[in-house]
């Protein structure tokens, strides 16, 4: 799936020869490296928290964030759908690139780009509101008002994190009313229902007990079939469990990237190794 | 040893002095409530002795000062609640609109200036909005409405709004800014624009202070008097015209309260029992905004 998220991109004439054979290569690049961190430093006032990082993460696979408390990793993760840009004093220098595509250019529609990158959080946080509400609010606000098709959507999403038959009696319910593992992985259903290709998640499941925990995990790796997944996560059995790929983070530096097998089993670094023994952090 | 024995006992006493004292200022409190509500009662029920309650609330006219006398409540409380509704619906949106914008879009700095300055607007003497009202607003709304009388209930009600401003906006930016940061990141994180994260989810999720607010701002409406006294006129009219002079309640009050009626006569005792219809209303109106209040704080905690 191709990422629109820039405004006008119609006009591009892709005529001459040169172009063409850039593209390919692009493309072939885009599909293997779906997101792009390049030379990424990250500000918050003086402070930096990113000090210069180079990434590629691939399409398609689930990659892991770990890394010691503060370290950076949901600032870095949040640089992919922008959404540090609320905060004061951000600064970013680098590029950040979406199949190629830099999305901190000024002709970026920021909405268009986190309807294609969705995010879950730490905590749970469905919107006060029904549970239809909930997941039908990213279709609706793309304007979206066929009730069949809302209907189906929701049904559909519910279904795909196993959340349907648990709660399709009581889908006109307050959201609020679920269950801490029900909310979250609503949360994902409301993700899902606008079609992101990629999915962040910032520690999806800290605040969840074992047995969500586990449907979750089960869930995340279901969903790598269709998208892009990076997840932060503290927990280091997870991360081997479920993830294909993992980024090492420590005092905003990326340490060690690699598959997680080999990460987890055989690091590079001394300072991964400590890490995932659990000898410092 | 010794020093530090009296110093205690010393302090000992001074608590319970101030205890004493806090807890008589609180039983005073209450006990004018208490008064207050007792002799409007008393005198409401020695009218109804005399008016029939059936009248009052049927009768389309108000005269008690005239010799064909009729005891309509109605007649004042179309005043009131004309001269209210119109600045409800003038200072809804706009106090709305003015949290909405001071939680959501303003600098922080911007914020930490506005809000005092629009509470300031409430901090007024509602004598000079009623003069601001009476030889302001109404010869400039004449110049565009040309059948607009020099007291009527429109230019009263847009003034009285202006004052009701400060009411629903600071309490509704207080409620929106009490939800939670995570709304907004979810509702930002599944591509809303800041419109649509304001309108959609922090409005909804702020709804009970947000009527709260409202319903505060209409009992403070309703309880308003000098701006209607100066502005509104004082003729009792049953009407919904807004370009007519008309009275309401509080205006009556005063205008009886002023006048030289005699003590325990009939006319006297219309001042309470329209006190009374008016007490009822606004004490309904708090009891509903202390009702949601309290549920809307369960509701985030
Ligand atoms: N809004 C902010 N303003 C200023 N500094 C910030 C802000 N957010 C994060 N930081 C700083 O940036 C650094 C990285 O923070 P970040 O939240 O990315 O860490 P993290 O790896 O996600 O930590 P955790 O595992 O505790 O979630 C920290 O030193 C933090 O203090
Ligand atoms: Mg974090």
């Amino acid at each position: 799936m191709e990422l629109q998220f820039t405004l006008g991109t119609g006009g591009r004439v892709n005529s001459n020869k040169m172009k063409k054979d850039k593209d390919t290569i692009d493309k072939t690049l885009k599909r293997k490296h779906k997101l792009q961190a390049k030379e990424v430093k990250v500000f918050y006032d003086d402070f930096m928290a990113i000090k210069g990082i180079d990434m590629n993460i691939r399409a398609n696979k689930i990659t892991a964030f770990i890394g010691p408390s503060g370290c950076g990793k949901s600032t870095f993760l949040r640089l992919f759908n922008r959404m540090n840009d609320y905060v004061d004093g951000f600064r970013l220098e680098g590029e950040i690139l979406i199949d190629g595509e830099n999305i901190y250019k000024k002709k970026v529609n920021v909405e268009q780009l986190r309807k294609q990158v969705g995010m879950v959080f730490q905590k749970p946080n469905p919107f006060p509101k029904s549970i239809y509400e909930n997941v039908a609010y990213g279709l609706k606000i793309q304007g979206i008002k066929d009730k069949n098709f809302l209907r189906q959507k929701v049904e559909d999403s519910l279904k795909q994190v196993g959340l349907w038959n648990e709660v399709k009696e009581d889908i006109n319910k307050s959201a609020l009313a679920l269950s801490g593992g029900q909310q979250q992985r609503l949360c994902i259903a409301r993700t899902l229902a606008v079609e992101p290709s990629i999915i962040l998640m910032d520690e999806p499941t800290s605040a969840l007990d074992p047995i969500s925990t586990a449907k979750i995990e089960e869930l995340i790796y279901e969903l790598k079939e269709k998208y892009t997944i990076v997840i932060v996560t503290h927990n280091m059995q997870q991360a081997g469990r479920i993830s294909d790929y993992t980024a090492f983070f420590y005092m905003g530096e990326l340490i060690e990237y690699d598959k997680s097998k080999k990460l987890f089993t055989n690091p590079e670094k001394k300072q991964t190794e400590n890490y995932i023994t659990g000898r410092f952090g | 040893m010794l020093r530090k024995f009296s110093f205690f006992q010393m302090r000992k006493l001074k608590e319970t002095v101030i205890e004493k004292g806090l807890q008589a200022s609180a039983l005073v409190t209450i006990a004018v409530t208490v008064g207050i509500i007792l002799v409007l009662s008393i005198e409401a029920i020695l009218f109804f002795k005399e008016v029939s309650i059936i009248d009052f609330f049927t009768d389309t006219q108000w005269t008690p000062l005239y010799t064909d006398k009729h005891f309509g409540i109605i007649t004042l409380l179309s005043g009131t609640l004309l001269t209210s509704f119109i600045a409800i619906i003038f200072a809804v949106p706009v106090g709305l609109s003015i949290s909405i914008y001071i939680s959501e879009y303003a600098p922080r700095s911007f914020r930490k200036t506005i809000k005092p300055a629009l509470e300031l607007l409430a901090a007024v003497p509602t004598v000079v909005y009623g003069f601001f009202a009476l030889t302001v607003v109404t010869p400039f709304l004449q110049t565009f409405i040309p059948g607009l009388a020099g007291f009527n209930s429109l230019s009263a009600g847009l003034v009285m709004g202006i004052m009701i401003i400060p009411f629903v906006s600071s309490l509704s930016e207080d409620a929106l800014h009490a939800v939670p940061n995570s709304l907004r990141e979810a509702a930002y994180g599944m591509g809303s624009t800041k419109l649509q994260n304001a309108f959609r989810v922090l409005v909804p999720a702020a709804s009970s202070g947000i009527i709260v607010s409202i319903i505060l701002a209409i009992s403070r409406a309703i309880g308003e008097t000098m701006i209607v006294a100066i502005a509104a006129g004082q003729q009792p009219r049953l009407t919904l015209d807004p370009t007519v002079p008309v009275e309401t309640i509080t205006a009556y009050i005063v205008q009886v309260s002023l006048g030289d009626v005699q003590h325990g006569s009939l006319e006297y005792r219309t001042i309470f029992a329209a006190g009374i219809t008016l007490f009822i209303f606004t004490f309904l109106l708090n009891t509903i905004s202390y009702r949601i209040r309290k549920k809307f704080r369960e509701k985030y905690e």
